[in-house]
């Protein structure tokens, strides 16, 4: 049985080593050509060690676009959306949650019925409402506003309220504690692990997102400009530095590679619920 | 009444934005579909687009590349989670924070950085796959540009960024199996495979079904791979249902005919879950 087991796992690892490894080769190799001149990275073979040329590369992609400045539009965007979308979830998560009012079974349906239909079908009058009827396109809020009301986070902070004791916001309330009060004193700072989770997961989208920032900024105006649309930019270019690039894919992914080492359970967590039913 | 009211005062923030970003704009795309956007000023006709999206060949291309990347992917991708998962979840396998990194590393990184990187790595000249190949006595092929192989490269890379977030959930759903079911199947003598037969799979049944809904209706959105390694090319070899919407609606402008793109994209997605639901989701 001892013996079985022994080669059983032996072959597991066979198999999931190199599996592990492949997987993170593009990872390390991102890294890679960021450290190397143009001339190694387009060499035969691979190289697979680092070089020195990181700095370099970094001067070369900000010649190519303003990086250092996309880079902190995307924090402040991020950080917009997170805490608005984490606000604004959670109190529409508290009503359904914690009240039952006239529509609120239908309007909780409606909220999580749109999670099964296609972004494409909103992405269009979502330009047409930005670009056309606000005119606010190259700016933040465009970015920020289409994209706030997140079903994904009702349903997590809806599931997180559900889960606190009832009769601890009924003493509060006994206790003569406005509803407001009872929101963000109480109940809020009770599902802070939930709030992090979510928190996480949206500043990760928002951080990442391409296809509705490509098309309310433009590369040439780099007021709202974000990273990822930026680094798109690039891509297509003929005279353009590969090593910069991959420089800018490195700063925006390692940051969140060491908060995923760190945070990992908050980000498995927040991954997980939406397939976790109760 | 005051009490009454305060639900909706809650409620109201939201609901603003979702009327505004989401409700609305699900009803006016499908009065979209039916307007002559080309014309000016956008006039009623309801046979143009959809008259149209019936003859379009690149449409069709378009919808045979999605339906071709969805029948390979999706499927081989859900294997190889649910693989990844049982092997993360066994007591066999050592070092499992590590592994658990590997594979989950993936899910942080931005759909355009990995997008720069996969397109080095598949360079036909310099790319570290046709360079592996060499060594083998093999190649070189012309990943990006011939139809098959830049076909495939879409389908191994959008591998690579969703198999660790599907094992991520389905790992969630392993764990919620009770573990003395597998020692009391032990005990009676059922082997590794016949237990993950047995148990493990009616058991992760509900979070595979929720997967591949996810999946499906992602795949059919494909954007951001081809549009950034392939241009949808050669020719219209990976043009999606995504960068043919994208090239119809914000390069063409034409809004009309692009939302009915968007709705036959929003069809085939409730489609394909129902399909989903009769044939998996019933106990």
């Amino acid at each position: 049985m001892r013996r079985q087991q022994f080669v059983r796992s032996i072959w597991l690892h066979l198999v999931m080593v190199p599996l592990a490894l492949l997987w993170l080769a593009p990872l390390w190799l991102m890294f890679v050509f960021s450290t190397l001149p143009e001339r190694d990275i387009f060499s035969t073979p691979t190289p697979l060690l680092p070089g020195g040329d990181f700095f370099t590369n970094l001067q070369n992609l900000n010649a190519d676009t303003n990086f250092s400045r996309t880079l902190l539009n995307s924090v402040v965007i991020s950080l917009i959306y997170t805490v608005l979308s984490v606000l604004l979830t959670s109190l529409a998560g508290y009503a359904f949650a914690r009240f039952r009012f006239w529509g609120s079974t239908t309007l909780f349906t409606v909220v999580i019925a749109t999670l099964t239909i296609p972004y494409f079908v909103v992405v269009i009058p979502q330009y047409i409402l930005i670009a056309r009827e606000f005119k606010i396109t190259n700016t933040y809020w465009a970015v920020v506003l289409p994209s706030l009301a997140n079903s994904l986070g009702v349903f997590y902070m809806r599931q997180s309220f559900l889960s606190l004791p009832s009769s601890l916001l009924e003493a509060a309330r006994i206790d003569g504690a406005g509803e407001w009060r009872i929101f963000f004193q109480i109940a809020l700072p009770l599902v802070r692990p939930a709030m992090a989770a979510l928190s996480l997961i949206l500043f990760l989208t928002a951080w990442n997102d391409y296809l509705w920032p490509l098309l309310v900024l433009s590369p040439d105006n780099k007021a709202a400009l974000t990273a990822p649309v930026a680094l798109g930019s690039l891509i297509g270019l003929t005279r353009v530095s590969w090593g910069g690039i991959m420089v800018g894919a490195v700063l925006m992914t390692v940051p969140f590679l060491i908060l995923f080492v760190f945070l990992q359970r908050q980000f498995i967590a927040g991954i997980a619920a939406g397939g976790v039913k109760d | 009444m005051r009490r009454n009211l305060t639900p909706y005062t809650f409620l109201l923030p939201y609901l603003i934005v979702f009327g505004l970003f989401w409700a609305w704009p699900i009803l006016y795309s499908f009065y979209l579909s039916f307007l002559d956007t080309r014309s000016f000023p956008w006039a009623w006709n309801p046979g143009v687009n959809w008259g149209r999206i019936l003859q379009d060949a690149t449409f069709q291309d378009a919808l045979r590349n999605t339906f071709l990347i969805l029948v390979i992917q999706v499927p081989l991708m859900l294997a190889l989670a649910t693989g990844l998962a049982v092997a993360l979840n066994s007591q066999l396998l050592k070092l499992r924070p590590l592994f658990r990194f590997a594979f989950f590393a993936p899910v942080v990184v931005g759909a355009v950085a990995y997008s720069a990187v996969f397109r080095l790595i598949f360079n036909t000249d310099f790319g570290a796959v046709n360079s592996g190949l060499r060594a083998l006595g093999l190649g070189p092929v012309d990943w990006l540009y011939a139809p098959a192989p830049a076909m495939s490269v879409i389908i191994l890379v959008v591998t690579w960024r969703w198999t660790g977030y599907n094992a991520i959930i389905i790992l969630a759903g392993l764990q919620s199996i009770p573990k003395d079911i597998y020692e009391a199947a032990a005990i009676d003598g059922a082997t590794p495979w016949q237990q993950f037969v047995r148990i493990t799979l009616p058991g992760i049944r509900p979070v595979l079904l929720f997967c591949f809904v996810l999946s499906i209706i992602g795949t059919l959105q494909l954007f951001t791979e081809p549009f950034l390694i392939t241009n949808s090319g050669p020719g219209t070899a990976t043009m999606t249902l995504g960068t043919y919407l994208y090239q119809q609606g914000f390069r063409s402008f034409n809004f009309g005919y692009a939302s009915s793109i968007a709705y036959t994209v929003a069809l085939l997605a409730g489609v394909f879950s129902l399909i989903q639901l009769r044939f998996f989701g019933r106990d």
